[in-house]
Order: C-alpha cells, then sequence, then structure tokens
C-alpha cells in the first residue's frame, strides 16, 4: 500500500516538475507551480519569514528562515555552547545558575513571540526549560538570551511559556505535580497532597524583566499546554490536564482511566486582582534569577527567597474546570478567542470549548461536582462543536487567517484542516511521520500570517540519506495559501523541536543588532583602547586586559605567568564592523573557547598546570592574516621570579 | 626520527635551562630575502616607483560617501580634542603616531592625501580598497592587512582629521 502512494506521489511530483517547466512565472493554483520554486531562495535573497525552532533537548533555540529551511543561527539558551562560549565563559556560567548550583541542560520547548494587543511585536522570544524548571527571555534583537528565572514549587515546566496578549505575563504551569513545599513523603501518598503549581511571572514592558508574581496550587494534576485567552477571552488562562486520576506510578495506564480530563480556564486577572489586595501566602522559597545585562555583557545571578501562592478556593469565580475527552494535550485558542480546542490525545475526534457558553454556563452555574472545591462545568454546557476527523490522535492546532484550523495526528501522521464554526474537515495531508507540533507565523495570536505551515515530526526514518541510529527529526513545510495545503519541503532540524514560533521576516530585519558599540561597552573588565591594554595580578589571580582587532591581540606576548595561577583572559573586541567577531582560545583550557562580538568583551578562565611557552590564537578566521592572530604566554614555575610583563611588536 | 632527535634536543635544552636561566641569544638564520615593506616596486600591482605610504595624491578624492570638503585655515581645537579621543580607542591598535605598526603612521598624512580621501578612507576602507589606486597599493605594502571599518560617523570621522591637521 505504502510503495503504491509512494509511486502515485512519485509520478505527481514528476508531474509537477513537468507543469513547472512549461508554466514557469505563471501560478495559477498548487499543480501548475513546482515546490521547488517555492522554497527556493536564489543566491543573496533573502527568506520571507524567521522561524524559531524548539530545539528539545538540545536546550537550544534555533533560527530558520521560511520557505527555504535553511538554519541561520543556534541561540544557546539552557545548554553550554563551545561555538560561542555561551555557559562557558565568565560572564555567561551565571546564566546556568539554579537552586540545584550549575545546572548546564535542559529540554527547551515552546518559543512565543511576545505580542502587543494580541499580535506579534517581535521584541523577545519566551521559551522554556522542562527539566529544571525555567523560564527563558532572548531578545529579538540580539538574539541572545537576556534572562532565566528558575520555577519553584514546579517540576517539569511543561505547560509553558506562552504569554496573555499584551506580554503582561508568561505562564509556567508544571507537568509534575510534587509536594508544595517540597518534603520527605511516601510517593503513593501523592492522590490529595501533591500539587500542581500554575504561575505568572510578570514582563517589564520597557525592559522585560521577569518577576515571578504569583502561583496558583491546583490539584495534583499534570498540567500539559496552555494558551492565552485572546481578544474576548483576554484575561483567561486556560491549560490542559492529563492524570486527573492523581496515578503515581504505571501512568501509561493509571493515568488513561478517566472518560475525561480537564481544561482548567484560569482568571488570572481576577487572582492579579486579589494578588495586588494582599490575597495570596507568602511562602519561603529557593529559585534563581539570572539577568544577562547587553551594556557589561556580563550576567547575574541572584537567589530569590519567597515567592506568592495562591489557594485557588480562595480566590471564587477565578477557576472553572471544562471536562475534555480522552487525556487533552494541545489547547489551542482560535484568532477571535472564541474557542477552545482541546486534543484528546487519545481520541479520533477534537472537542471544541466555546468561550460564549463558558462564561453562560459559569452564570447559570451549570456544574457538574466540582474537583478539590474547584467548579466543574457540564461538558455538553460549554461544548461547541466536536470535529470528526476521521484522524487518531490529535495534538496540536494552528490556525489562518481565514477561519480555518490546521491539527496534527500523531498517530495517523497527517495534518487535518478543518473549518472553525463548521467542523468541517476541508483536507487532510499525510506528514513524514508521527507528527507533534505544527507553527503557522502568528498562528498563536490574533492575527495569524499563514501562508506557509510547518509540521513538525517525531520520526525521520527513511527521508533522509541514513546517519547510523541517530538522526535529526525532519520538518515538513506546507503551502495553505490554497484550499487544500502543498507539501513543499522536508528539512532537518536540531535537537527535537517541541513547537516553534515565526514571525514575517520585516518584523525583524531592521532591528537586528549588526555590533555593539565599543563606547557603550560597560564591562568591568573592558579595555577601551589598545593602549590601556595590560596584566595584573593579586595573588595567584591573574587578569589580562586585552583587545583584538585584524589580526592582532594586544598584547601577544606575556610573561610572568605560574603554574597554579588562575588567569583571567578578558578580550574586548576592538572591531566595529558587522560580522566581524574573533575568537579566543589557548591550549589546555578546560573550557572553551570564546567568540567575541564587535565591540564585546568576554571573559575565558586558564588554569596552567604545566611550565613552557603556551601559544593562543583566533578561533575565528576574521582576515587574510588570521593565521598570523596568534600569541604567547610564558609560565614559570609556581616559585619562579619571572617578573609580570606584556608586549606587542617589541 | 627528526621529531625524536627533536624531542632529546629539547629535552636536554630544558635540563639545561631549567632553572630558568636566560637561554643563549641565538641569531636565527639568515637568506638573501628583502623585507616586504621594501619591495612596493617590485610588486606587480604597483606601477608608481614611489612606496604609495610615500606618494603623494593630493589631487585624489578617492571613493566613498565624501566628494567635496573645504578644511577652514583655523585648526577646531575642540574637535581635535574629540578626534584625538576617537582616534585613540578606535585606530591605535594598528596606528601609532610615531612609528609605522600594522599600518602607517598618521603623521604627515595632510601633505600626501586630500581631506576626502582620507575621510572616504576611515568611512569605507572596503570599497576604497576595491576602487581606489592608492588604497590598493597601500594593502599590499602593508602586508595584505586591510584596514578595519570601525564604523564611524561622518562627524567622527571629520574629527580624527582635525586631529591629524595637528601632527
Amino acid at each position: 500500500m505504502k510503495k503504491v502512494r509512494y509511486s502515485i506521489l512519485g509520478l505527481l511530483g514528476l508531474a509537477m516538475v513537468f507543469i513547472g517547466c512549461n508554466d514557469s512565472g505563471k501560478s495559477n493554483g498548487a499543480l501548475s507551480s513546482s515546490a521547488a520554486e517555492k522554497v527556493y531562495v536564489a543566491p543573496g535573497e533573502r527568506d520571507t519569514y524567521y522561524a524559531f525552532l524548539s530545539g528539545g533537548y538540545s536546550g537550544n533555540l534555533t533560527v530558520y528562515g521560511l520557505p527555504s529551511g535553511r538554519m541561520f543561527k543556534e541561540i544557546p539558551v539552557f545548554s553550554q555552547f563551545p561555538t560561542s562560549g555561551y555557559g562557558y565563559s565568565e560572564e555567561t556560567k551565571p546564566m546556568l545558575n539554579t537552586s540545584f548550583g550549575f545546572v548546564p541542560w535542559d529540554d527547551l520547548h515552546h518559543p512565543d513571540i511576545s505580542q502587543t494587543n494580541g499580535e506579534l511585536d517581535g521584541r523577545w522570544i519566551f521559551v522554556n526549560g522542562n527539566n529544571t524548571p525555567r523560564l527563558a527571555r532572548v531578545s529579538l534583537s540580539t538574539f541572545e538570551t537576556e534572562e532565566i528565572i528558575e520555577i519553584p514549587n514546579s517540576a517539569g515546566n511543561h505547560s509553558s511559556s506562552f504569554i496573555t496578549e499584551n506580554t503582561e505575563y508568561v505562564v509556567a504551569g508544571t507537568r509534575f505535580s510534587v509536594p508544595v513545599p517540597q518534603r520527605d513523603m511516601p510517593i503513593n501518598e501523592y492522590k490529595g497532597n501533591f500539587k500542581g503549581a500554575l504561575s505568572f511571572v510578570s514582563v517589564a514592558p520597557d525592559n522585560g524583566r521577569l518577576n515571578l508574581e504569583f502561583q496558583v496550587l491546583m490539584p495534583g494534576f499534570n498540567y500539559d499546554l496552555s494558551r492565552p485567552g485572546r481578544a474576548k477571552s483576554h484575561g483567561w488562562f486556560f491549560f490542559s490536564t492529563y492524570n486527573t486520576e492523581e496515578a503515581n506510578s504505571l501512568l501509561e495506564v493509571m493515568a488513561s482511566q478517566n472518560d475525561k480530563d480537564f481544561i482548567a480556564a484560569v482568571n488570572w486577572m481576577k487572582i492579579e486582582e486579589y494578588v495586588k489586595n494582599g490575597g495570596g501566602t507568602k511562602m519561603a522559597a529557593n529559585y534563581a534569577h539570572n539577568v544577562y545585562d547587553e551594556h557589561t555583557h556580563t550576567g547575574t545571578s541572584t537567589m530569590k527567597k519567597e515567592v506568592i501562592t495562591v489557594d485557588p478556593t480562595e480566590v471564587p469565580g477565578a477557576i472553572y474546570l471544562l471536562p475534555t475527552p480522552k487525556s487533552p494535550h494541545g489547547c489551542d485558542v482560535d484568532p477571535t478567542g472564541q474557542y477552545i480546542i482541546g486534543s484528546g490525545k487519545l481520541s479520533a475526534d477534537i472537542t471544541v470549548h466555546s468561550f460564549d457558553k463558558m462564561m453562560a454556563a459559569i452564570e447559570g452555574e451549570k456544574f457538574d461536582g466540582e474537583a478539590y472545591g474547584i467548579p466543574i462545568l457540564k461538558f455538553e454546557e460549554v461544548l461547541a462543536g466536536t470535529v470528526k476527523s476521521g484522524g487518531l490522535g490529535p495534538l496540536h492546532t494552528e490556525f489562518d487567517d481565514r477561519g480555518n484550523a490546521y491539527t496534527t495526528f500523531f498517530i495517523s501522521s497527517e495534518v487535518v484542516k478543518w473549518n472553525v464554526g463548521t467542523w468541517e474537515v476541508l483536507d487532510r495531508k499525510p506528514t513524514y511521520y508521527s507528527v507533534g507540533h505544527l507553527m503557522i507565523p502568528g498562528g498563536n495570536s490574533r492575527k495569524p500570517f499563514a501562508k506557509y505551515l510547518v509540521a513538525m515530526n517525531k520520526i525521520t526514518k527513511d527521508r533522509y540519506l541514513p546517519t547510523g541510529p541517530e538522526m535529526e527529526h525532519s520538518a515538513q513545510i506546507y503551502d495553505i495559501s490554497g484550499e487544500k495545503m502543498e507539501l513543499l519541503y522536508d528539512f532537518p532540524t536540531h535537537g527535537e523541536p517541541h513547537y516553534a514560533a515565526g514571525c514575517p521576516a520585516e518584523l525583524l530585519e531592521p532591528r537586528s543588532k549588526k555590533i555593539y558599540r565599543l563606547d557603550e561597552n560597560k564591562h568591568a573588565y573592558v579595555t577601551p583602547s589598545p593602549d590601556q591594554a595590560r596584566v595584573e595580578r593579586s595573588g595567584n589571580e591573574v587578569h589580562v586586559y586585552m583587545s583584538t582587532i585584524r589580526s592582532h591581540f594586544t598584547p601577544d606576548n606575556i610573561e610572568g605567568i605560574k603554574v597554579g595561577d588562575k588567569v583571567y583572559f578578558h578580550i574586548t573586541n576592538h572591531e566595529q564592523d558587522f560580522d566581524v567577531p574573533h575568537g579566543f582560545s589557548i591550549i589546555g583550557q578546560n573550557t572553551s573557547e570564546i567568540l567575541v562580538m564587535p565591540g564585546q568583551t568576554k571573559t575565558t578562565l586558564w588554569e596552567p598546570k604545566q611550565v613552557g611557552v603556551w601559544p593562543f590564537y583566533c578561533t575565528d578566521f576574521c582576515s587574510a592574516l588570521h593565521q598570523e592572530m596568534q600569541g604567547y604566554v610564558r609560565v614559570s614555575p609556581a616559585n619562579s621570579n619571572v617578573e609580570l610583563s606584556w608586549s606587542l611588536g617589541e | 626520527m627528526k621529531i625524536i632527535v627533536r624531542s632529546i634536543v629539547l629535552l636536554c635544552s630544558l635540563l639545561l635551562f631549567a632553572c630558568g636561566d636566560k637561554e643563549e641569544k641565538k641569531e636565527g638564520f639568515s637568506v638573501e630575502r628583502s623585507k616586504s615593506s621594501e619591495v612596493n616596486t617590485e610588486t606587480p600591482a604597483t606601477t608608481n616607483e614611489v612606496p604609495a605610504s610615500q606618494r603623494i595624491t593630493l589631487d585624489e578624492k578617492g571613493v566613498g560617501p565624501i566628494k567635496e570638503l573645504t578644511l577652514d585655515p583655523e585648526i577646531n581645537t575642540e574637535m581635535v580634542a574629540q578626534g584625538e579621543a576617537i582616534f585613540k580607542t578606535n585606530c591605535t591598535a594598528c596606528h601609532k603616531i610615531d612609528k609605522r605598526f600594522i599600518g602607517p603612521s598618521p603623521k604627515g598624512i595632510m601633505e600626501r592625501r586630500s581631506p576626502e580621501w582620507i575621510m572616504n578612507m576611515i568611512l569605507d576602507p572596503q570599497l576604497m580598497v576595491e576602487q581606489d589606486r592608492c588604497a590598493k597599493d597601500l594593502l599590499v605594502e602593508f602586508n595584505g592587512a586591510a584596514m578595519a571599518n570601525q564604523n564611524l560617523t561622518e562627524e567622527q570621522a571629520r574629527a580624527i582629521l582635525e586631529y591629524f591637521r595637528t601632527l
């Protein structure tokens, strides 16, 4: 069957190529233009969309262009990254600090671009660390991680990092419920005792700084995914749940007992007001807040000691549970804010709740019991419709600006297009294989830019040349501008993308920073001009103030270093031209090289262990004389009296 | 084999000098070679007899944003101070006042180059090296070390020029 399908596809492909040749220049519907033409971005030309793909277990965020599928950058967020020295340089080590100490890795999920009035504004992109619960904010002018905040009382920060429609809050809902506060207790006393924290982290409008404002301590369910209300439902946030059985073992079976779990509707505005009026309980906590400053080029980590927790039963009318069949995974809100889509991952159908009906049911007190004091709304009272898809295993839904929704089906490996309102299935296209998330630029906002759809698959198998047992995950681009979706292109991704965010290129292109200005460099160890390059010793700590320009280091000869010293090389790149970084590495360094952007200062630590004369060099090919960009450090025995000296060209 | 012999020699010398004594000063080897900075007349790219750094091209304005510039007879001291500061942070990595370094010393440049040429060289060195004869020859004379574009504004470049007038 599969073979037959491939041959048909192959024939179709061939036909498209032929037609494409005969008909170049014109495009009258999907079949009259070639898919290759649609994804081809000629040398020197640029893509029309940015796509930010989560890197999953790589811990990082990758930047792609659409429609070409070309990868432009990997932005290190939660993982050490020797390519730039992130997490290795002295300035960026604090970014990976947590209450558990230095954690050099995380599982990065769910990018979301900042919004104003429900539309993408391109200031920042937020991502979450799933393993050691964290949220990160990445600047979309420097494309660097600027802030990471740890989430206390949480475990498995999965229903995150989605934002409200004016970027008031970025949420962090816990996937795993845990004892709050953490304590030593039997695991099988989970039921009724564990809590699921939904954290609301505010975003300062001017500089994006994050602050954990409050945590709602929900029943011990698993909070899976979430989406903000928008337009009419602005002020609410929706979280899907599974394991409402509160099982603590063999969840594969035990968490699938209930016919329905819930989507929790949280009126965050109401809770915000409650907290502003002094509500909530202050709880002792310990969590890291790490901020990177663009002008000092330095990260600092502060431990925070307190958090405000909210007992949902103390704020009546703030939280309701919407019964949703079969362990819902995706919880997606359409651009109008009217519909909340719950994808029961063990189901064939997609459940759509109505915001208006929900409000009416609340008003009319159409309850179907309660869970730990939280009212459960009657399923029929909130249900807007069911999409009888014919597929299996719906996971995630995105939207276009023409009233359609697109849902991925993991088990049946396909994307299904359906009408929001009539619930009628309009089209379906296979994915290769086992699709997880999908992304339409702006597809999680009031204003989607619905030309392309990217499907992110979990299984690659035969799509590419084999590379041993481990392969990168595949993604596929579809043209969704017509009635029917058209598969255009396959491309490999990095790590495992769990969701992505995209936007039109013109939103970010003009504000992308080209250089850091040297005269704005406020680094504590900056070398503002080459005549201030020097080496200072204090005990066994040595600070080298070094500057670089094509193609030499100032200084490039250093003597008087001793075995056992801790030598800090503070490198200031004096270039002020776009795309002229210099690198620095030295033999036997126990960290990574550092890549220093124009106008930036970065520091690497070297602890010489052996007597000798040791070279260092520039790691980034910077000019025709790059190979000459090198120097020597003389290392003498610990008891030596060789004087500290440095020079260039003498 | 060679490596082993070398290692042994190295080891021996290490043993000899392990106490931190000064190593014997060696002269290095020498063959008949002219210095790259003196070979301009032989460089095929150069047609002029005089090295580019000493050539006088006051009539050339170069290529770039500055087409015409008239200098006030009086030197603006405030601008000089600004220019000196900008020069110090952005240029001294390669240009020393008292000597030839990575690039030429700016001393006496006003007698060799037009104000427009100097400004254009600061503002768009890449274009100059591509299209201006003298800039091309300078690149060869200075060992292929291309001048970096420091992204200065016209105002900043103008201040540097004013500073050059005092050198």
